[in-house]
């Protein structure tokens, strides 16, 4: 049995675009989503970038608003989405053989929080009987079971803002070990809170640009200043390539590789030295069996923080040879934490697919520390083999995944 | 009948049921309510009615018309 993995279906719900051309067409754009946000009003950072028309009664029903926290009805509606562009049929299909795992870093955080106001003004006894399923961000991949008869292995990856990256790489190998015939993974978040959001501005990692949202996202410009806190789900459908090839599936890009690795460092820095994340991309390009020189592009973790940024661009020099271009998708989406990495694989395969290269947005003036060829301004027509997509969570936790041409 | 008009527009807004479906002797489970959302409609039809159900109350509940045959025993009206 070949190793191959392929991507047979996306689903994306970014702030973007609501769908998968939606997504696309904005990270192309350039222009960036953040906005000040009024739920986040009178607090030290206020903007955020939130998925565009996302109306879960609308999209979900009425039912699914009560019971589900948005991050699990960002998800379901992506893996429908995702099921469906993958042309699979769950009335029809081998259940017990379909995996899900999904990434999440923060679970239902509104929930939380919603609730816990709720014990304290009106006393325990109005706490909602929902508020446990609301809240656990296991219950995500439990709600895509179930709404999609997916009943074969189902979990969740939590390795912070590398969680989308990780449940895609845990996926492949539970194709690979035979354990499943199709996985549904990629990654969700919506911690868009008054408390979530301030516990990232008191760490100092969030851009404090709240006079000028819309340029407050600038990865790799000299000017920037932390991240912007965003909200997504980005399902995708994973199958063996030689299944997928069976049944004629659109096979849109193979997973070839991947590689994780611990800082064992710092609870929220990364290694200054770059040890963990260069140990996680030589990881991914020796699984996919691919030299060092064999990269055409990266899509960065790029978040537009300080530290992240130099860093992550000195450990690209150091472990990349030849010509490769760089984006950070995070300009237009802002760091969507637990579903960065699975949004960001998808843009990957929709770079190779489509033989373009979204710019990052905001880099007016790049840091000459970051010497690394950043794409910017506009799309850059490429025609791209191999792709690197990298995520690195605080913790330390980094996960690097090799996308390729199918 | 207020209360059972009063119990029908929380179904509907707050429970997500489709208004045909709503009948006296429809069950919470003909609605696909279950026991978490049975602790749920307690809790609002204390903050809509004023009166308290009990959580093994909660669970004992059957028709709508049971329903609120028991929310008008313990003095709600609309």
């Amino acid at each position: 049995m070949s190793d191959a993995v392929t991507i047979t279906g996306l689903g994306l719900a970014t702030p973007a675009g609501l769908g998968t051309d939606a997504s696309w067409g904005g990270v192309l754009s350039g222009k960036s989503a953040a906005a000040t946000d009024p739920i986040l009003e009178g607090l030290s950072v206020n903007m955020s970038c939130r998925v565009p028309g996302f109306d879960a009664g609308e999209l979900l029903g009425r039912k699914a608003v009560r019971r589900l926290d948005r991050f699990v009805q960002l998800a379901v509606w992506a893996g429908r989405q995702a099921v469906a562009d993958a042309g699979l049929d769950t009335e029809s299909w081998d259940g017990p053989r379909v995996g899900v795992v999904l990434g999440c870093g923060m679970g239902g955080a509104a929930t939380w929080e919603t609730q816990h106001k709720r014990m304290l003004d009106q006393g325990p006894s109005k706490v909602s009987p929902l508020l446990i399923p609301m809240l656990v961000p296991n219950m995500v991949a439990g709600q895509l079971a179930m709404d999609l008869g997916a009943t074969g292995p189902n979990l969740v990856t939590a390795t912070a803002c590398a969680s989308g990256a990780t449940a895609i790489g845990v996926a492949r190998d539970l194709l690979r070990s035979g354990a499943c015939d199709i996985v549904l993974s990629g990654g969700t978040e919506a911690g868009l809170t008054p408390l979530s959001v301030t516990g990232f501005a008191q760490m100092g990692a969030l851009s404090g640009r709240i006079d000028d949202p819309g340029a407050a996202s600038r990865p790799f410009d000299t000017a920037r200043d932390g991240f912007v806190a965003a909200e997504s789900a980005g399902i995708v459908v994973l199958e063996r390539d030689a299944d997928a090839r069976a049944r004629g599936a659109h096979r849109r890009a193979l997973l070839a590789g991947y590689g994780a690795s611990a800082d064992g460092y710092h609870i929220t820095a990364p290694d200054p030295n770059g040890g963990g994340a260069e140990r996680a991309m030589r990881a991914a390009l020796a699984d996919a069996s691919l030299g060092t020189s064999d990269v055409d592009h990266v899509n960065a973790h790029g978040t537009s923080t300080p530290l992240n940024d130099e860093s992550e661009a000195k450990t690209l020099r150091r472990v990349l040879d030849g010509e490769y271009s760089v984006t950070s998708t995070k300009g237009v989406t802002g760091h969507a934490l637990g579903a960065a990495g699975a949004i960001e694989a998808a843009f990957s395969a929709l770079t190779i697919e489509h033989g373009l290269v979204p710019p990052t947005a905001n880099l007016d003036t790049q840091d000459p520390a970051i010497e690394i060829d950043v794409v910017h301004t506009g799309p850059r027509a490429q025609p791209v083999e191999v792709a690197m997509s990298n995520s690195f969570g605080f913790g330390g936790q980094n996960a690097v995944l090799i996308i390729t041409a199918p | 009948m207020a209360v059972y008009d009063k119990v029908k527009t929380l179904l509907v807004e707050k429970f997500g049921v489709e208004e045909d479906e709503i009948s006296p002797t429809a069950t919470f489970e003909d609605l696909d309510l279950d026991s978490l959302d049975l602790v749920e409609f307690a809790l609002a039809a204390e903050e809509e009615l004023g009166v308290r159900i009990s959580d093994e109350e909660a669970e004992q509940l059957d028709t709508l018309e049971d329903t609120v045959k028991l929310l008008e025993q313990k003095g709600a009206t609309a």
